[in-house]
């Protein structure tokens, strides 16, 4: 049932005791070796003694994504390099790649996490485990792999790709556990059924899935294509990688590791710490690593926090699934909107396709927003009274998920950015100097 | 009696009628009756075509979003008066019109009149008890 039924299972007080003891360790480690971590105290006169409880955590200033690319390639770390065995690192997409840097200390904490999440998913160590994340400097496939070391599991290490390989060692080793992204693992579903191979032929049991956002849809689509019980994991390069979360049977909800990271919820306009139950945006602060300790990191990622004991047994706070980041979102005539709600909206209506752009203006003192969506057959009509119906469907829609009225327009298909990828939803022209 | 036009949504940008039109003519298609209607954002294009499958199937695989609809195809004396005496078996039925256009072809003295109504079986109907000419497919290619 449990990788570690302690750590996982552990009272509110017990826990907040380690959580404590640990903090102040990772603070004071961080504020004496990391210059960075130094310079951010320093400047507002804090010191590691001044971290009495939990709830001092809120006096240490944030570290975001670009306080790391500024330290591009080694320059947080908290021990000396000989330490350092092992470095990830992000994509670097929108800009220089982050780095993260562990101690053989670090990877073993690492595969702790893992294997929980193993366990969590059903694994036992005569388990194998067709590990179809990238190899590489991306953290996925390196990190399931050291979990699965660490359970004591068969790891293939097979990485993403070659498709045909992937079915063949699906059945010709009848791995029992598939991990990849969750668009990996629907083609690898369709593939199957192109390729002939029936439910029977294969054994998979379990899939861990993450690194990227996925719908319910689309788990229901995994899971009746490969016959297996699905589980999302979060995490991230800059924290430690995947593994920071993950679902247990219930699927309710990720459980997060959290006597290795603290969880905290913030506003992510004012920075203000909020409650459980509310929307926010996810910081962590790593509690045990020490090559790059980290403190305080605004993921960006917006989800709310359940503290409540899962059905499970397990006592570790959940996180539930990531809505949206807050980079994207937007204040339009002073409500918080986020794509994400407009994209929901959207997929209400029949026939409409999921590509859409938000265009915001401020032609005088008041914002405005268009919405264009693409057209379809289901969405044409030959009366412009029909064609007004539809706008005025989407506008409601639109409506009653954000309580923005927007202007609703229609254009042909294929116009618009697709949904793969890091496609720009937004245009924003209002002029705020 | 009703005869089969399609309709093409045009995005209110340059030159997407040009390139409907375009497909149109490279599959060898005539044009018979074109209406364009329009809003700020976008338009359709209601057509009235020598071969509905053949345009239908061209167009579509140039990305451009098609229905084919019925509309009923009158010809009325090109007269004064001529159009209102038509639209009066309407009236009296209270059939709401959606939309006309009309062309006159050197063909004929009538003037061909292509409608939208509301209540496409009714307006059938009440046009089989007047006197006036109802055109069908055959009727338009001699145009």
């Amino acid at each position: 049932m449990f990788w570690n039924e302690k750590a996982e299972c552990m009272e509110k007080e017990e826990k907040e005791k380690i959580q404590l003891e640990r903090l102040q360790k990772t603070v004071k480690l961080a504020y004496e070796n990391v210059e960075f971590y130094k310079k951010r105290f320093d400047e507002i006169g804090l010191k590691p003694e001044d971290i009495k409880t939990l709830k001092d955590i809120e006096k240490i200033p944030f570290t975001t994504k670009s306080d790391l690319r500024e330290a591009y390639p080694l320059g947080l770390l908290a021990v000396p390099r000989e330490e350092i065995v092992e470095v990830h690192a992000s994509s670097g997409t929108t800009g220089k790649p982050t780095v993260t840097a562990y101690t053989q200390n670090d990877l073993d904490i690492w595969g702790e996490c893992i294997a929980r999440g193993l366990k969590m998913a059903g694994a036992e160590k005569e388990y194998i485990i067709q590990n179809a994340y990238g190899y590489g400097l991306f953290t996925g496939g390196f990190g399931i792999h050291h979990g699965g070391n660490k359970m004591g599991a068969i790891t293939i290490p097979i990485s993403a790709g070659n498709t045909q390989r992937q079915l063949d060692t699906m059945v010709d080793f009848q791995s029992d556990i598939l991990t990849c992204t969750p668009s990996y693992a629907m083609y690898l579903g369709e593939s199957r059924e192109k390729a002939g191979i029936s439910l029977e032929d294969i054994n998979l049991k379990a899939g861990i899935h993450g690194a990227e956002m996925w719908t319910d849809e689309m788990r229901k689509r995994i899971e009746s294509s490969l016959g297996i019980k699905t589980f999302n994991i979060y995490g991230l390069t800059e924290v430690m990688g995947p593994g920071v979360a993950q679902e247990c049977e219930f699927q309710n909800g990720m459980h997060i590791q959290d006597d290795q990271f603290y969880p905290e919820l913030i506003n992510p306009e004012t920075g203000e710490t909020l409650d459980y139950g509310e929307k926010g945006e996810l910081v962590l602060t790593s509690l045990t690593k020490t090559g790059m300790p980290i403190l305080r990191f605004r993921t960006k990622d917006l989800t709310s926090l359940i503290a409540e004991k899962c059905e499970c047994g397990r006592t570790t706070v959940r996180m539930t699934r990531i809505t949206g980041r807050s980079d994207d979102m937007l204040k339009i005539k002073g409500v918080m909107v986020f794509p994400s709600q407009i994209e929901k909206a959207l997929l209400k209506i029949k026939g409409i396709s999921p590509n859409y752009m938000i265009h915001v203006t401020r032609p005088d003192i008041l914002d405005e927003v268009e919405v264009k969506v693409e057209a379809s057959k289901e969405l044409f009509f030959d009366e412009m009274k029909e064609m007004e119906k539809v706008e005025k469907q989407i506008q409601a829609s639109i409506r009653s998920e954000t309580g923005l009225r927007v202007d609703v327009t229609i254009c042909e298909p294929e116009t618009l950015p697709r949904s793969e990828g890091k496609a720009v939803r937004v245009i924003d022209e209002r002029n705020f100097d | 009696m009703a005869v089969k036009q399609i309709s093409i949504f045009v995005e209110n940008k340059e030159g997407r009628i040009k390139k409907a039109i375009d497909t149109l003519g490279k599959s060898n298609i005539n044009i018979r009756a074109l209406s364009i209607a329009d809003t700020t954002k976008y338009g359709i294009l209601r057509l009235i075509v020598s071969d509905n499958e053949k345009a239908i199937e061209a167009l579509e695989k140039d990305g451009f979003i098609v229905k084919e609809n019925e509309v009923i195809i009158l010809a009325v004396p090109d007269e004064p008066n001529g159009l209102n005496s038509t639209l009066a078996v309407f009236d009296e039925k209270g059939i709401n019109l959606e939309y006309l256009y009309a062309f006159v072809s050197s063909k004929t003295d009538e003037a061909i009149v292509v409608m939208r109504l509301e209540n496409m079986e009714k307006a059938i109907e009440a046009l089989k008890d007047s006197n006036v000419k109802i055109l069908d497919e055959n009727d338009i290619k001699d145009l």
